[in-house]
């Protein structure tokens, strides 16, 4: 019963939560939607915390992609090994993992000693510092000093289909139920700072400003033009 | 030809007496929210100085405005790729040292403070973190008239520049009042630099605006602007500058820092100009031909094939009745006494300065026999030197600066010519014919520059809100560009507007 609660019913929670929360936001919070800088207070520390946590967290992201989305069977069929795969997701993912969380230990020093960051920081950045710390820490251990051999344990044959398969509503619960603990703890905290992107500034996630490379460096837009855009 | 109207501005400075009118009413309308503390949409800088925020001018290290890279025009901080690769930190922001940390004082201590032998002070207190500033050290006009001496005017970027031709000898020194706003280019770096698409130029009147929905706090344009007019305020995160007072130009009325100026320097009109042209004109070759090419861009409103281009672009007969009346054509272009501020940026900057005249340096031993073409050599040796001059809006090119200041000059002889006699004499001066201008002209000149009423010096037509499409709905809503709340979830789907 309490598989069901936690591998079914709590992560379509935290995605539901997310999805709604976003599209909440977006439609009516959006003079809140903003990448929450404090370069302006203090840029020394930020230039080396900021980019190592967030190049570190890009590749994380991929890292999770060619981990958990990508199924086995593709890398059979392009011809990566076991072995191959897991040099690269030992080597790649630690070293991704290092960078992050050293990015983040120095983003939290950071807003803890210098004041002006400090005082307008709220609940929600420290929280949301935090849960990254603690989620990047337990994933860059289970990287670095992980047995990932199909002897031991496999991440690739039970969290992976068990992720893919909420998204074909057929969520197969009990693959998840014998793996080791640790595991469980940074899938769960995971999905539960998922629901909670909405409401803390990590919405800027969604915002990356892509379209900037292909579109005309000026901008012109009419006032009768700008009311059609924004109604 | 695509027409497009742009509302200018031109500053007379001259006549500005650095009283700080402008910056403190236009922060008493715009600037005066949390997070908005430090942010001077208008500030006046005494010259020489570090400027504001410090060391502005300073376009090595913050890279802001546009370069020619093998004959092509770009943004000096790089491009979109090499943007969203320092999208994590930016390394050419300024942060809040350069600006400074904005206090106010503890006034309750005043009143509240128990009897005690000395009397109650009130102490700075930091509007950032609440704590008390012992000694606050920069703000704003930390360097007001020269105050911070030699020490703060040898950081003016420009005087390191010049060092050959300044010298801050106590006999020696001068300064001169630059009042800045928004520039309002015609080739805005900060909206070329806006990863979001946030910043916009307005079809209607040229005015660069943040929309603070779409803007994402990425602060690009706060580096890239190179006259550092685009602010990051902390407590939104999002960009914010200047606007031109646009709910009162919409409504015909000047901006605020205009309508209070108690020097009445400001001017405000309406120039049309050639938006195919823009790209070309801010990529010559030479910074020193910016001036002419951005002079370039500018049509005639009188000629009739700009009169029907500008029709069919929209532009109706209200706007170009205004630009026939323009003060600021009549000015930049027509007379060519208003100079861009640092045309060298290549943002083709709309706020046109009329440069300042100056004691002159040496005396004058036998002033009554003086002729009137001994004016002439005395244009450089007035006190503000021309190459000071030159450096902020000529991009170095003292010839430019030396004709506008010839016609000055020889504006002030044919005025006074007129009082104390001597005007047949000047029609017949060598100073005339190198002003290269005509006593009618000098004489318009005089009563724009001296006598001008409101109607003269504000030739501003309106929004045309009346041409909006929903009048109804807008009754009694907020008038400024939807800061009213949406009416539910009807209006985001197209509903209602």
């Amino acid at each position: 019963m309490s598989d069901i609660f936690w591998w079914v019913i709590f992560p379509y929670a935290s995605l539901t939560i997310m999805i709604l929360g976003l599209l909440y936001r977006f439609a009516f919070r959006q003079l809140t939607w903003a990448a929450p800088s404090t370069e302006f207070f203090e840029k020394k520390w930020l230039r080396f915390g900021s980019p190592l946590f967030h190049w570190g967290i890009i590749f994380a992201f991929f890292g999770h992609i060619m981990g958990i989305v990508i199924p086995m069977s593709f890398y059979d069929a392009i011809g990566v090994s076991d072995d191959l795969y897991h040099m690269g997701a030992v080597y790649g993912g630690s070293l991704a993992g290092i960078v992050m969380v050293a990015g983040l230990i120095i983003l939290l020093i950071r807003k803890i000693v210098f004041d002006p960051v400090r005082v307008h920081a709220t609940f929600a950045d420290f929280y949301s510092v935090i849960a990254l710390l603690v989620i990047a820490a337990i994933g860059t251990y289970i990287t670095v000093f992980g047995n990932f051999t199909p002897e031991e344990f496999d991440y690739r044959t039970a969290i992976g289909p068990w992720f893919r398969s909420l998204f074909i509503l057929n969520p197969q619960y009990e693959l998840m139920t014998n793996i080791p603990f640790i595991f469980k703890l940074h899938t769960l905290l995971a999905f539960g700072l998922f629901a909670s992107i909405p409401f803390t500034r990590l919405i800027h996630f969604y915002s990356i400003p892509v379209a900037y490379t292909t579109r005309a460096p000026q901008q012109y837009r009419s006032r009768a033009q700008y009311k059609k855009r924004s109604s | 030809m695509k027409i497009k109207a742009q509302v200018a501005m031109v500053m007379h400075l001259d006549k500005c007496i650095g009283c700080h009118t402008c910056s403190v009413t236009c922060k008493n309308t715009w600037t005066n929210r949390p997070g908005t503390e430090y942010m001077w949409f208008n500030n006046v800088e005494t010259r020489p100085g570090t400027g504001y925020p410090k060391r502005w001018e300073d376009t090595e290290r913050f890279k802001g405005g546009w370069t020619l890279k093998n004959g092509k025009l770009q943004l000096k901080a790089g491009g979109p790729i090499s943007k969203l690769m320092n999208i994590f930190y930016n390394p050419d922001m300024a942060t809040m040292d350069d600006y400074y940390e904005p206090w106010t004082y503890n006034y309750e201590n005043l009143i509240n403070s128990p009897k005690s032998e000395n009397l109650p002070v009130a102490r700075p207190q930091s509007v950032i973190t609440g704590e008390y500033i012992d000694k606050p050290e920069w703000g704003s006009n930390w360097d007001d008239d020269l105050a911070g001496g030699t020490e703060v005017v040898s950081q003016d970027p420009t005087v390191e520049k010049l060092q050959d031709h300044i010298s801050m000898e106590y006999e020696k020194t001068f300064m001169m009042y630059l009042p800045r706003i928004c520039e309002h280019c015609l080739n805005p770096s900060c909206v070329a630099s806006c990863p979001s698409g946030a910043l916009y130029k307005r079809d209607e009147d040229g005015i660069v605006l943040v929309d603070q929905e779409a803007c994402r706090g990425w602060r690009f344009c706060m580096s890239g602007c190179p006259y550092h007019k685009v602010y990051y305020n902390w407590n939104t995160h999002k960009a914010e500058k200047c606007n031109f007072c646009y709910p009162r130009t919409e409504a015909g009325l000047p901006t605020i820092c205009s309508e209070t100026c108690v020097g009445r320097i400001r001017y405000i009109g309406v120039v049309l100009y050639d938006a195919d042209k823009v790209k070309e004109a801010a990529s010559v070759e030479d910074p020193q031909d910016l001036y002419e090419s951005q002079l370039s861009v500018f049509q005639d409103p009188f000629d009739p094939e700009v009169i029907k281009e500008a029709k069919k672009a929209g532009i109706n007969e209200e706007w170009i009745e205004s630009a026939q009346k323009s003060p600021i054509y009549k000015m930049a272009m027509e007379w060519k006494i208003a100079l861009p501020l640092h045309p060298e940026y290549r943002t083709l900057p709309m706020v046109w300065y009329v440069p300042p005249l100056s004691p002159i340096m040496n005396h004058i031993t036998n002033e009554d026999e003086l002729d009137t073409d001994g004016y002439i050599p005395a244009i450089d040796q007035m006190r503000i030197p021309v190459e000071y001059l030159a450096s902020i809006m000529s991009a170095d090119d003292t010839e430019v600066i030396r004709k506008v200041l010839l016609k000055l000059t020889a504006m002030r002889v044919h005025m006074r010519g007129k009082t104390v006699g001597g005007i047949d004499e000047f029609r017949q001066s060598e100073l005339l014919k190198e002003a290269n201008t005509t006593p009618e002209e000098l004489e318009d000149m005089a009563r724009l520059l001296g006598v001008a009423k409101y109607n003269d010096r504000f030739v501003i037509p309106t929004g045309r809100r009346e041409m909006d499409d929903n009048l109804y709905y807008e009754q009694g809503a907020c008038s400024l560009e939807d800061l009213a709340p949406p009416e539910g979830m009807a209006s985001l789907i197209g509903g209602n507007r």
